[in-house]
């Protein structure tokens, strides 16, 4: 696997292994709370939740047991950003984790890696090991009395949906990854029933670099509703795929240069549980308040039939709903089945618009986060491609 | 339901109950919520579906059910809360904040309408050709939300093979529409845990251990997931057919009996409330149906009170006078679920069962003897049916053993349901029919049968006649009116003590050859204990393996249905706690309204031990006919 | 299954519930040891685990069927995962897997008749920026070309 010096103004930036918890000790767990509440930081899987909030209701609730989990089930296609922490920077990740279990009063810290990379498992867990040498885990950590902390990794086994929370807590307690009802929310009764914070892999990196420089410091980067820097993880057409920190609020059109895209004709953005951007609207910028994704840019340049892109997106949600929801379950199937119309021609107008407003429903009436999202493909590539996909080929738009 | 506390449920839905405070007067313990623009105040923790209840709006559900826990998948009882992107299950939604709920926008009843279409379009079969037919929660739905047509299409080949090899439940997923209330019903409820959902995404489906026929797996029959199932997935193995047959044959003489459960809830099937007995019309009707015989099946009852009360008092016996070591407590054996969830999860407590067979199978060995002797009929030509309230009683039937008359003692096992139909198919309202008689040689029964029906019956049937017989006395001088309360209601576990006293009485006749007198039960405490539904009977059993106070019981009552009888398997749906305790009321007022009460003293049962069974309760006639063994099957799948 | 192998199978499980401790969270762990020493979760095992961690054999059933890398059907030694999602498709993902068909003479979905290799598609393992992905066992092969790929399975054991 390529490795290279990695550029970037925050997570990118300069730390140094323990760093951030010798720092994160020396100060109460409200100070810590205090400058996560200045950076604004927003959860770095995709939804965006406030981190300081998570924290601090966890942090508030009186409970024995605390669990902190870091969410590794990096899933969504076109994302890889969390392969390239876990692997090249398991510093920032796991000391974000500590700083976490000292700041919410948790004991144990989990962390949930997904089956596909099961071949990082052993260098992790050594790296863990080496930090329990260090004390940087384990009892008194770095001499602060009653401060005990240890990480553990469990697992996933190959379903997309236990990126979902819920479903990931779900899959910790040996049941199907089936997003569970909320609330009750994590936070409140999460593992085992305890409060517990899941926090995305570049969301744990980015506290390690907010504990020691402060709010302040990483609010000056991006944009207002958007600070600090995002990891993005490109591929698709370009000259240059791979990983790359850039600051919230970078316009579509900057990255494409920046990756050597040419002939660009879409963009899509936060996977396949994300949207699709045409060229038209490449001025869009990434960030919460505009253009969100947790990460995922995939380039596609004029050669590529969006009908089939959305046909491989749709053919994913099918088998990687958890199946337990209505809107989710057979909502997704018919989806695919419209996609398969038009692909052989044999649709009605009508029809896909009742198809539109069925990705209306799924929107709003599933239970967990992919099937609300699973239709945004569907209506924005339609929506925005409709031209090559029901007048460019005469509807046949086979591969 | 009666033991939520302790469902197996994932955490997530366990605290999902938050506690309701008792003082709703103090801060907090109240919480108004606006439902379409309306203001209601409800307890904390209140869902917003019960919320809606209570302000009389209704809001369809499907994998909502009252005996189980919240699974909000099915979302069809979707609403919009101000403030929120998506729209929230209601069912699922415990409110504990105030917040403006709307029920019936344009995005709530677009997505109800897509979801309903969604799960017709995956809903295999029609309507003429499903015996849910006017019964089917979906069908409703799809009625009240006005289908007109398939926008989703719809499925035109089954997408699973029907499952038949049950003699009991028959699964037919391709009417399944994922709900999880079997699911739900067999794992949390039951505790039997047979039905899963297997696999994810499209293929999802619900099914057994390594997809196995359903007779290959632990099921025991109980049908409770029928009783839950709001569709035809799941349905009793009927044989409403083979019964006609045997009707229309003029050689045969087809004879019924019936049980007091389906008795007090078939009215339900005829638009009747909860709660309306049909004993007498329901003979009336069976007649005109062209059953040669119709008897009642308390009168086996009465007997099953005498073998397995003599039982019970031969292994005090022997455990406290001859020092032997005997299986206790006794173990009532007549709920077939019940017997075959031991014979898997504790089958070294096969001893302890009480050997005495169910009424069911006593009465079918005695209609095939004793009986066809009476009347002159060769036992071959006797086609015996049994109306019962249960899906495991058709399996009963089946086991090989249940031969002891030289032919299969009971040849079909009919549930209420199926019952109803055949009623309705004869163009009969049942409750138009003028009252009859249950036909001789076994006539009436005692109101101590007809309790078996609900939870805690039969052990009050049985300490009416224990405590005659032990004591000499009249139990209405112990418990007044001879009902004894502490062992009704639904509580899940219940537990009593009688301490006997000192004073005992004269041994009856009908035991005289059995023990010498009563002295040995001086000072003794007896210790009963009653459970109802399997998840409960766990409790018990798993308490008496640990050592715990159920161990020094004598005798325990276990049923596999919650509820008992009454809230069994092939009784009408829909089953809830409020519909269940109707039925129980009916049975017990029709008890008190008897004025024979206890079994020993049901005339036909005593005629029975003079004329036929004359060795007495558990000699050896007994023991051939009305006595049976078990098989056991432990855990293990082959 | 043979008694012996029975035996050797339920006293594989029970160190596997010391390790991980008697507790239904540990039902993943336990299921993701017997899948790699075993290649699939035989059905003696998983009535074992049911009994040991004392749940319902059917729940067992019903969380490996949820899970891709889990299966309770034998597969063979080793199991080739070929990443079907857009951008490995892109990257030519369909050359690869027609000259691994072709190789092991097999479609996705079956297993050779030495029990050699199984061939599965799998949903994004993750390698985008370097596809197409071919994950065998626990091992990722980015970059992988047809030839590479029959290159790659010619040094698998």
């Amino acid at each position: 696997m390529e490795t290279k010096e990695r550029k970037g103004a925050v997570l990118f930036s300069k730390y140094t292994r323990g760093e951030a918890i010798k720092k994160a000790i020396s100060k109460t767990r409200e100070d810590v709370l205090y400058e996560l509440r200045e950076s604004k930081l927003k959860g770095r899987g995709g939804a965006g939740f406030p981190t300081a909030t998570k924290w601090m209701i966890v942090a508030a609730a009186s409970s024995d047991e605390k669990y902190i989990i870091c969410n590794a089930d990096e899933g969504e296609p076109g994302t890889f950003k969390d392969r390239v922490l876990l692997l090249e920077y398991p510093q920032l990740v796991f000391d974000g984790m500590v700083v976490g279990g000292y700041t919410i009063g948790a004991k144990y810290g989990i962390v949930y890696l997904r089956g596909e990379y099961e071949y990082m498992k052993k260098s992790l867990e050594d790296y863990l090991e080496a930090m329990r040498k260090d004390n940087l885990l384990g009892n008194d950590i770095l001499g602060k009395k009653g401060f005990n902390f240890d990480i553990t990794i469990r697992m996933g086994s190959g379903a997309y949906v236990c990126g979902e929370e819920t479903a990931l807590i779900e899959s910790l307690e040996g049941n199907r990854g089936e997003a569970r009802n909320r609330p009750p929310f994590p936070v409140n009764t999460g593992f085992m029933g305890k409060p517990t914070t899941v926090n995305n892999v570049e969301t744990l990196a980015a506290i390690s670099h907010i504990t020691i420089k402060g709010g302040e410091w990483f609010r000056k980067h991006g944009t207002d509703k958007s600070t600090g820097s995002k990891l993005f993880s490109v591929s698709g057409d370009c000259e240059k795929p791979g990983v790359y920190e850039l600051p919230w609020g970078t316009k579509i059109s900057e990255l494409l240069e920046l990756v050597g895209a040419k002939n660009t004709k879409a963009v899509q953005v936060g996977g396949a549980s994300g949207t699709c951007i045409p060229k038209s609207q490449f001025d869009r910028t990434l960030a919460y308040e505009d253009a969100a994704t947790g990460g995922s840019i995939m380039i596609f340049n004029e050669s590529r039939n969006m009908l089939h892109v959305l046909k491989n997106f749709m053919e994913f949600f099918v088998e990687e709903s958890c199946g337990q929801c209505t809107p989710c379950r057979i909502g997704n199937v018919k989806l695919l089945e419209g996609v398969e119309m038009i692909e052989k021609g044999e649709y009605t107008f009508a029809y896909m618009n009742q198809l539109k407003d069925l990705g209306d429903t799924m929107q709003v009436a599933s239970k967990c986060g992919l099937g609300q999202s699973s239709p945004n493909s569907f209506i924005s590539i339609l929506e925005n491609f409709k031209e090559e996909i029901f007048n460019g080929n005469g509807g046949h738009n086979g591969k | 339901m009666e033991n939520k506390d302790n469902l197996r449920a994932p955490v997530s839905q366990k605290s999902l109950t938050v506690e309701k405070p008792t003082d709703l007067t103090t801060i907090g313990g109240t919480i108004t919520v606006e439902i379409n623009e309306k203001k209601v105040s409800v307890p904390l923790g209140t869902t917003i579906l019960e919320a809606c209840k209570i302000a009389g709006i209704s809001i369809p559900t499907l994998c909502n059910h009252e005996d189980l826990c919240v699974a909000g998948v099915c979302r069809i009882c979707v609403v919009e809360v101000e403030g929120m992107r998506t729209l929230q299950a209601s069912c699922a939604y415990p409110i504990t904040a105030p917040m403006k709920i709307k029920t019936s926008t344009p995005m709530v009843r677009k997505a109800r309408r897509n979801i309903i279409d969604l799960l017709l379009s995956e809903h295999y079969g029609e309507c003429y050709s499903c015996f849910r037919n006017g019964k089917c929660e979906l069908q409703a739905l799809a009625k009240e939300y006005g289908v007109d047509s398939y926008p989703y299409g719809h499925v035109d080949k089954p997408k699973y093979e029907v499952d038949n090899s049950s003699y009991s439940v028959i699964r037919d997923m391709s009417k399944c529409i994922l709900c999880k209330r079997c699911v739900r019903t067999c794992i949390d409820l039951q505790e039997v845990g047979v039905l899963e959902a297997i696999d994810r995404g499209d293929k999802t489906h619900i099914s057994t251990f390594l997809d196995k026929p359903l007779a290959d797996v632990i099921c025991i029959n109980c049908g409770q997931c029928i009783n839950r199932c709001p569709t035809a997935a799941l349905r009793a193995n009927d044989p409403s057919d083979e019964i006609w047959a045997a009707i229309d044959d003029p050689t045969k003489h087809v004879v019924i009996q019936t049980a007091p459960s389906p008795r007090a809830a078939i009215g339900e099937e005829f638009g009747l409330g909860a709660g309306h007995s049909m004993t007498r019309e329901l003979n009336t009707a069976l007649k005109r149906i062209g059953f040669d015989k119709v008897f009642d099946t308390n009168f086996t009852a009465d007997l099953t009170i005498i073998e397995e009360g003599t039982e019970l008092i031969l292994r005090l016996y022997k455990a406290l006078v001859k020092k032997e070591s005997i299986a206790l407590p006794q173990l009532t054996s007549c709920s077939p679920g019940w017997v075959k969830f031991l014979e898997h999860y504790y089958p070294e407590y096969i001893d302890n069962l009480s050997s005495a067979k169910s009424p069911q199978q006593m009465f079918g060995a005695l209609i095939k003897t004793f009986y066809a002797k009476k009347a002159g009929i060769d036992p071959k030509d006797v086609v015996s049916v049994a109306l019962m309230p249960c899906s495991a009683k058709k399996f009963e039937c089946n086991r090989p053993e249940m031969n002891s008359s030289g032919y299969k003692d009971v040849d079909y096992g009919l549930t209420t349901r199926e019952m109803a139909r055949m009623i309705k198919e004869a163009g009969i309202n049942l409750p138009e029919m003028p009252k009859g008689d249950f036909d001789n040689p076994f006539g009436e029964a005692s109101g101590a049968g007809l309790i078996f029906g609900a939870t805690g019956g039969v052990m009050e049937a049985a300490l009416r006649s224990v405590v005659e017989f032990v004591l000499g006395v009249k139990v209405e001088d112990v418990f007044a009116n001879a009902n004894i309360i502490p062992l009704r209601g639904f509580e899940g576990v219940k537990y009593v003590e009688i301490p006997l006293g000192e004073k005992m009485g004269p041994v009856p006749d009908i035991l005289k050859h059995l023990v010498p007198n009563w002295d040995w039960l001086k000072g003794v405490t007896l210790k009963v204990a009653v459970a109802h539904g399997t998840a409960n009977a766990k409790k018990v059993m798993d308490n008496i393996k640990a050592g715990g106070k159920f161990s020094e019981c004598h005798f325990v009552e276990l049923m596999a249905c919650p509820g008992g009888c009454i809230g069994g398997g092939g009784q009408p749906i829909p089953t809830t706690p409020e519909i269940r305790k109707k039925r129980a009321e009916a049975i017990y007022a029709e008890d008190e309204s008897l004025t024979l009460r206890k079994s020993h003293e049901n005339p036909h049962v005593v005629q029975i031990y003079e004329e036929f069974l004359t060795e007495g309760p558990c000699g050896h006639l007994s023991h051939k006919l009305l006595h049976t063994h078990y098989t056991k099957r432990g855990r293990y799948i082959a | 299954m043979l008694v012996l192998e029975k035996n050797a199978m339920t006293e594989e499980i029970e160190l596997l519930v010391v390790k991980f401790g008697k507790s239904r969270s540990s039902l993943l762990p336990i299921l993701q040891d017997i899948q790699r020493s075993h290649k699939h979760i035989p059905d003696f095992a998983q009535q074992e685990v049911a009994r040991l961690l004392d749940i319902h054999p059917v729940e067992v059933y019903s969380v490996i069927s949820f899970y891709s890398f889990l299966n309770s059907n034998a597969k063979g030694r080793n199991i080739v995962r070929l990443c079907q999602t857009i951008t490995c498709d892109m990257a030519g993902k369909e050359n690869v897997a027609k000259a691994i068909e072709r190789e092991l003479g097999i479609k996705f979905g079956e297993t050779t008749k030495d029990n050699k290799f199984t061939l599965e598609y799998v949903n994004c393992l993750g390698m985008c920026d370097q596809g197409p992905a071919l994950l065998i066992n626990e091992r990722v092969f980015p970059k992988v070309t047809p030839e590479k790929a029959v290159q790659i399975l010619s040094e698998v054991k």
